[in-house]
C-alpha cells in the first residue's frame, strides 16, 4: 500500500514542475496586428500565410465570443503571451535539443516511448517545435512527418491545397484565433498505400506562465495510405490560466485508415479549446480517441464529415472532470454520401462537484441512404456534488437510415461496493476499481503505455475520492 | 468459544425490523443449514454479519473468534475471514474476474500473519495456476475468468463465479445464500462437488436455502430453521427430512405451542 501511494506521488510531479528557460524571443502580453506580423516574421514565411493570418485576425476580432458550452467569460485575449520561440534549433537527435528542454521531455518519457514503441516524435516546447524524428525506412517510403512550420516552407504546394480548407477561420472564434497566431504542431502526410505500422507521435508542453499555444495539425492520408497519430498534453500548474487552441485538419483520401488518440493532461489552469475535424472519402475510415482528464475548462468536439460512399467514422472518448474541471465534449458526425457508418461512445465521470456534458451532433443530408449511426453516451457521478448533462443533437434529413441514440448516466451503486468490499477491497480501492472498469473500453484503444498511463493517472485522480 | 457467535440481533432495514434476537454459532469445520420461507430474514443475518451498510444493528453483537465485529467495514470483516457468496452478485462492466479476484487477494494477503492467508497465492503466477484449475473443477471454459465480473452471466455462471472466490480466498466462515436457486440438477451437483471438495476443519459453511436439494449433496451438521427474524429451531439433518414432508406448517404449530 505505502509502496503504490510512494508511486503516485512521483508520478504526479512528472507533469508539474517548472523549468527556467531563456527564450530567444517572447512576444508581449495581448494580441494586435504587429503581433500577428512579427510570428510571420519570425518563422520567415511565404506571403500567402502571412496574408491568411492576418485574413483570421479580422475573423477572429468579429466573432462574439460563444455563449452556449462552458463558462469562457474569465478569458482575458490581452492577458497572454502569444508567441514564445524556446530555441534557434529543431533537433532531429535529442542531443541537439537544448539541455533543459530535453530534460524535460526525459522526464515525461517521451525519448523513452520512441526508442520503444514509436515510428517518430515531434516534441512541441511553448510555441515551437523543437525536436522531431522519422524512422528512416517510413521516410523512403515517402512518408513526411515535420513540423508544420517546416512544412509552409518545404513542402508548399500540398500545405497551401489542403491548410484551412478542413476548418476554415470562419469556423469558430477560436479556429480563427488559431489560424491567425498558430506555431508549430504536425505535418504528416502517408503517400498511397503506405501503411504506417507504429504511431506517430507529438507532444506539446507549455511550460510558462499566461502563455498561449496554437498548434496547427494537418494529416493527409492518401488512397489506402494508414497511420495512427498520437498526441499528449501537459503543463504545470500556474496561478495564471494558460490557453490552448488547437486546430486539427484531417484528410482521409479513399480507402485510407487514419486513427487520431489525444490524452491531455493539462493543468488544471489551461483553457483547451480545440477544434478537431476530418473529412473521409470513399471507403475511408476515420478514428478519433480522445482522452481529457485535465485542463480547467475543454471544449472540444472531434468531428468526421463523411463525404464518400461508405466511409466510416469511430468517436470515442472520455472526459474525467474533478473539482473546478468542466469537460465540454462530445463528438460531431456529418452523413454527407449514402452508406456511410458512424459510431460515437463517449464516457465521462464527474468528481468533487467537476461537470462534464456531452455535446453530440449527427447529421444525415438528404439522398444520404442507407447510413447507420449509433451513439452511447454514459456518465457516471461519483458524489453528489457532480454533475452531468447530455446535450445529443440529430439532424436527420433523409429516411431511409438507422440511428440509434443510447445515454445513461449512473452513480456507483451502493450494492457494488458492498460486493467489491466483501471480498477484501477498501471502498476507495472498489470506487477505483469500478471507475477503471468504466472507462476500459476506451483505455483498451491506447497503446499499452499509455493505457498503463491512463490509469495510474485515474488512480491518482481517485485517491481520497472518500472523505 | 464458537468461531463465529451472534446473540440475540435485533437489525432493521429501512426502519423495518427483520431479524428480532437472533442467536447463532458456527465452529470451524462445520457445516449448518439455515432454513426457512421467504422473508423469514436468512439473507438478512448473512448480510448484516458480512456488513452491508443498509442493515442497521438496534442491538445485539456479532463476534468472530471471541471480538465484536459490528463496528468494521465490510473489507475488514473479509480480512478476518468471513465470506459471503451472494445471491445475485452484482455486475461490474469491464473490471474482468481475473483482475479482481487477484486484487481481492492482494488485499487479503496483506494481514500476512494470519494462518488463512498462508494458503493464498502470493504471487500473479500461483494465483493464475490456482485459479485455472478451479475453472475447470467447476466445469467452465477459462474465458469465463477474463469475461467482466457479472456481466452476461447465465443464473448459473454466477452461481460458480461466488463458488470460485470462495475456493480461491479460503475463508474461515462462508454464507452460502441460496446456492442453489435458478441450478439445474448438473450445475447444482457441480456446485455441491465443489464445496465438498474444499470442505475442511479449518472452515465453517452456512447454507441459506428455501429446499432440502441442495442439502442431499452438501450434507449439513446442523439444520436451523428461521421464521420471523428468530430461529426457532434446531438440529441434526433430520428436521430436513421431516420440513420437507411436512412443511414450514410443521415449524409454525411447534413454535406457537412453545410460545404459549
Amino acid at each position: 500500500m505505502q509502496a503504490t501511494k510512494k508511486k503516485i506521488d512521483i508520478d504526479y510531479t512528472k507533469y508539474d514542475f517548472k523549468d527556467e528557460i531563456k527564450y530567444v524571443y517572447q512576444s508581449k502580453r495581448g494580441l494586435s496586428r504587429e503581433i500577428v506580423e512579427e510570428i510571420s516574421y519570425w518563422k520567415n514565411e511565404p506571403d500567402w500565410m502571412r496574408r491568411f493570418r492576418l485574413h483570421s485576425l479580422e475573423v477572429f476580432l468579429k466573432k462574439p465570443m460563444p455563449t452556449w458550452g462552458a463558462d469562457l467569460s474569465e478569458i482575458n485575449f490581452d492577458e497572454y503571451i502569444y508567441y514564445i520561440k524556446p530555441t534557434d534549433r529543431k533537433g532531429k537527435s535529442w542531443d541537439e535539443v537544448p539541455e533543459k528542454i530535453r530534460q524535460t521531455f526525459e522526464r515525461l518519457g517521451i525519448p523513452e516511448a520512441e526508442r520503444k514503441f514509436l515510428a517518430g516524435v515531434g516534441a512541441q516546447y511553448e510555441s515551437e517545435v523543437v525536436y522531431h524524428s522519422l524512422r528512416e525506412d517510413l521516410m523512403k517510403k515517402g512518408v513526411i512527418f515535420v513540423d508544420i512550420d517546416t512544412a509552409v516552407r518545404e513542402y508548399p504546394e500540398i500545405v497551401k491545397k489542403y491548410f484551412g480548407t478542413v476548418v476554415p477561420p470562419e469556423d469558430n472564434k477560436f479556429a480563427a484565433l488559431n489560424s491567425a497566431v498558430w506555431s508549430g504542431g504536425s505535418f504528416v502526410y502517408v503517400p498511397k498505400g503506405v501503411k504506417v505500422d507504429f504511431p506517430l507521435q507529438a507532444y506539446f508542453r507549455i511550460n510558462a506562465e499566461s502563455v498561449g499555444q496554437f498548434e496547427r495539425t494537418l494529416i493527409i492520408a492518401e488512397e489506402g495510405a494508414s497511420v495512427h497519430y498520437i498526441e499528449g498534453c501537459t503543463a504545470p500548474v500556474y496561478s495564471e490560466d494558460s490557453l490552448h487552441s488547437a486546430v486539427v485538419e484531417i484528410i482521409a483520401l479513399p480507402g485510407s485508415h487514419v486513427r487520431y488518440t489525444t490524452v491531455q493532461n493539462w493543468s488544471k489552469n489551461v483553457y483547451n479549446l480545440v477544434t478537431k475535424r476530418a473529412v473521409a472519402y470513399e471507403g475511408a475510415f476515420v478514428e478519433w480517441v480522445d482522452g481529457n482528464l485535465g485542463s480547467k475548462v475543454t471544449m472540444k468536439y472531434p468531428a468526421v464529415y463523411l463525404l464518400g460512399r461508405g466511409a466510416k467514422a469511430e468517436i470515442l472518448s472520455i472526459a474525467y472532470a474533478g473539482a473546478g474541471q468542466h469537460q465540454d465534449t462530445g463528438a460531431k458526425v456529418i452523413h454527407v454520401a449514402p452508406y456511410t457508418t458512424s459510431n460515437i461512445v463517449s464516457k465521462s465521470i464527474s468528481k468533487d462537484g467537476g461537470r462534464t456534458s456531452y455535446r453530440g451532433l449527427v447529421k444525415v443530408q438528404k439522398g444520404a441512404v442507407g447510413v447507420k449511426s449509433t451513439v452511447k453516451c454514459d456518465a457516471l457521478m461519483l458524489d453528489e456534488f457532480s454533475r452531468s448533462d447530455t446535450y445529443p443533437y440529430m439532424e436527420i434529413d433523409e429516411e431511409l437510415v438507422s440511428i440509434g441514440h443510447e445515454a445513461t448516466v449512473g452513480k456507483i451503486s451502493e450494492d457494488q461496493l458492498f460486493y467489491l468490499t466483501s471480498r477484501g477491497l477498501t471502498e476507495s480501492e472498489a470506487l477505483t476499481l469500478v471507475v477503471l472498469g468504466f472507462i476500459e473500453p476506451f483505455a483498451k484503444e491506447l497503446p499499452l503505455d499509455y493505457a498503463i498511463e491512463l490509469n495510474k493517472l485515474i488512480k491518482l485522480e481517485m485517491e481520497g475520492a472518500i472523505g | 468459544m464458537p468461531t463465529l457467535e451472534v446473540r440475540d440481533l435485533y437489525v432493521s432495514v429501512d426502519g423495518k425490523e427483520i431479524l428480532k434476537g437472533l442467536n447463532f454459532a458456527i465452529n470451524k469445520g462445520e457445516i449448518h443449514a439455515l432454513m426457512g420461507p421467504n422473508g423469514s430474514g436468512k439473507s438478512t443475518l448473512a448480510y448484516t454479519i458480512m456488513g452491508h451498510p443498509k442493515y442497521k444493528i438496534e442491538s445485539g453483537d456479532i463476534l468472530f473468534e471471541g471480538k465484536s465485529i459490528i463496528e468494521m467495514k465490510p473489507d475488514e470483516r473479509a480480512k478476518l475471514g468471513l465470506f459471503l457468496a451472494f445471491q445475485y452478485p452484482v455486475e461490474v462492466p469491464g473490471v474482468t474476474l481475473f483482475n479482481f479476484l487477484w486484487k481481492a487477494i492482494q488485499a487479503n494477503n496483506l494481514d500476512s500473519t494470519s494462518p488463512r492467508v498462508s494458503k493464498l497465492p502470493k504471487s500473479v503466477i500461483d494465483y493464475k495456476r490456482e485459479l485455472i484449475d478451479r475453472v475447470k473443477n467447476l466445469n467452465m471454459s477459462e474465458i469465463f475468468i477474463y469475461r467482466p465480473i457479472g456481466v452476461g452471466f447465465s443464473g448459473g455462471e454466477k452461481k460458480r463465479m461466488e463458488i470460485l472466490q470462495m475456493a480461491m480466498l479460503k475463508p474461515t466462515i462462508a454464507f452460502l445464500d441460496e446456492p442453489d436457486s435458478g441450478l439445474d440438477i448438473d450445475s447444482l451437483k457441480t456446485v455441491a462437488d465443489v464445496v465438498n471438495s474444499i470442505r475442511s476443519q479449518d472452515l465453517g459453511i452456512v447454507v441459506i436455502t428455501h429446499y432440502q436439494r441442495i442439502l442431499n449433496y452438501i450434507k449439513p451438521d446442523f439444520v436451523h430453521i428461521m421464521l420471523d427474524g428468530r430461529i426457532v429451531k434446531s438440529g441434526g439433518p433430520e428436521i430436513v427430512e421431516k420440513l420437507e414432508q411436512e412443511g414450514y406448517a410443521w415449524i409454525r404449530e411447534t413454535t406457537a405451542e412453545s410460545a404459549d
